[in-house]
């Protein structure tokens, strides 16, 4: 019994050794543990919208649209530049709140995030 | 529009160089350039496709000009991959009027992405138009990244604030006015408090006999406020210009053309030298409207403006660019 015991220690050593290895590659791949939040523009609309993450999450927005967007929170306290076709923008929601952005080159485009 | 004769202005029942059939075909979308004529402070009105026909005394104003408008150099998406030659085309087009223009205002979307070289891109090929004057406004795609800061570089000379001005030709006051910047969330385009108050103060010493032409890149009208085609405060830009007899309002930003009167102001906005756009609530968004090639010129243009001392209205003629 004690055997088993010790080889299954060992085993649980292993897999924890592996996991650690793969997190490390997952945090130097993308800063995060899991995939961004996407937001899609799409004829001069963001969406989801609203969209609603926990603390820590990353939102990745990505302009679909032949025109080019940006995304500016209302209190500017994050910016995008302008995004061409395909082009996209991230940013990491670390503290809770709810944060409204719209895009400053066409205003009547808005969005929420709210962060739990 | 192959023949002259629907061009022309043929009910003028209240004597403003508007006719109800002419009005409504301003109101079509499908317009590109327009030739405008002010004759006494009334802008009059034809389509650069009956100009041909016209006699040179009905063209010849004492003052003429051209808009261009929306040429968003550097796009390249289907609806256009070639917008430098359909630039090109339109000031061919200019190049071939008539009268000659005494200079060309280009009323903003010059670039596409602001790039250096995409403005760059645009000053070359006008060095090609036989009016060497050109005035601008900035569009929203102008000033993008840097709150128009290279924009003010490049073109911002002898202008206030943001980049607005005015300027007198041959009696007829002209003003560059920008509703582009410190745009608010879920609101249109804005003139702001700043620029309200230069504009009051730049009119209020000018008679009320004075023609005025106002400028600017979205429309000063409620277009259609759901595709964000109008400007939060142009009420009272507009309230400013109440005592004046003749007032012409020319826009772009919407890519085609509309007309429409509402008192002494008469409103235009000109078609795009890039890429046209649907019809107001005709399609899921504003976006660039894909049209098969051999249309697209049709739906491009240019507008000439032409102004004769004594007659009211200015003469605004569009025309496309086939």
């Amino acid at each position: 019994m004690k055997r088993t015991a010790l080889t299954l220690g060992f085993a649980a050593l292993a897999i924890l050794v592996i996991m650690m290895a793969g997190r490390s590659n997952a945090v130097g791949a993308t800063m995060e543990d899991k995939p961004a939040t996407q937001v899609k523009i799409d004829n001069f609309v963001f969406s989801p919208n609203p969209v609603t993450v926990p603390a820590g999450a990353t939102v990745r927005w990505t302009n679909q649209d032949d025109i080019p967007h940006n995304i500016v929170s209302d209190d500017k306290s994050f910016k995008s530049k302008a995004l061409d076709t395909d082009e996209t923008f991230t940013y990491t929601f670390t503290k809770p709140g709810t944060y409204t952005y719209f895009c400053s080159i066409h205003p009547k485009m808005t969005g929420k995030i709210v962060v739990q | 529009m192959a023949d002259k004769a629907k061009d022309e202005i043929l009910h003028d029942h209240n004597h403003d160089g508007i006719d109800r059939r002419g009005f409504l075909k301003c109101m079509a979308w499908a317009g590109t350039g327009a030739f405008c004529v002010m004759q006494g402070g009334v802008l009059k009105s034809y389509s650069l496709s009956g100009l041909a026909g016209l006699k040179a005394k009905e063209m010849k104003g004492e003052l003429s000009f051209v808009q261009i408008s929306d040429s968003h150099m550097g796009f390249n998406k289907p609806a256009n991959t070639d917008v430098a030659g359909t630039l090109k085309a339109a000031i061919d087009k200019i190049n071939a009027l008539p009268t000659q223009p005494g200079f060309i205002l280009h009323t903003g979307d010059i670039t596409h992405l602001s790039k250096p070289e995409e403005f760059d891109g645009v000053d070359q090929l006008l060095k090609g138009a036989s009016a060497k004057d050109i005035f601008y406004v900035p569009g929203e795609h102008d000033v993008i990244g840097d709150d128009g800061k290279q924009y003010l570089e490049r073109y911002g000379k002898n202008t206030k604030g943001a980049g607005w001005y005015s300027f007198d030709q041959k009696g007829v006051h002209f003003i560059g006015l920008v509703n582009v910047m410190n745009l608010k969330a879920g609101g249109l385009g804005s003139l702001g408090s700043e620029q309200l108050e230069w504009m009051e103060n730049d009119v209020k010493h000018l008679s009320k006999s004075t023609p005025i032409v106002v400028f600017a890149h979205i429309p000063l009208w409620s277009v259609y406020p759901e595709w964000g085609w109008g400007t939060d405060d142009s009420a009272q830009a507009l309230g400013y210009l109440k005592k004046f007899g003749s007032v012409t309002v020319l826009n772009g930003h919407i890519h085609q053309t509309m007309q429409k009167v509402e008192g002494n102001v008469t409103f235009h906005t000109a078609a795009s030298t890039a890429f046209p756009q649907p019809k107001p609530g005709e399609a899921p968004s504003p976006g660039p409207m894909k049209v098969p090639a051999e249309q697209l010129r049709s739906l491009l243009g240019i507008r000439d403006v032409n102004y004769v001392q004594g007659k009211h209205a200015l003469g605004v003629t569009d025309s496309t660019l086939e």
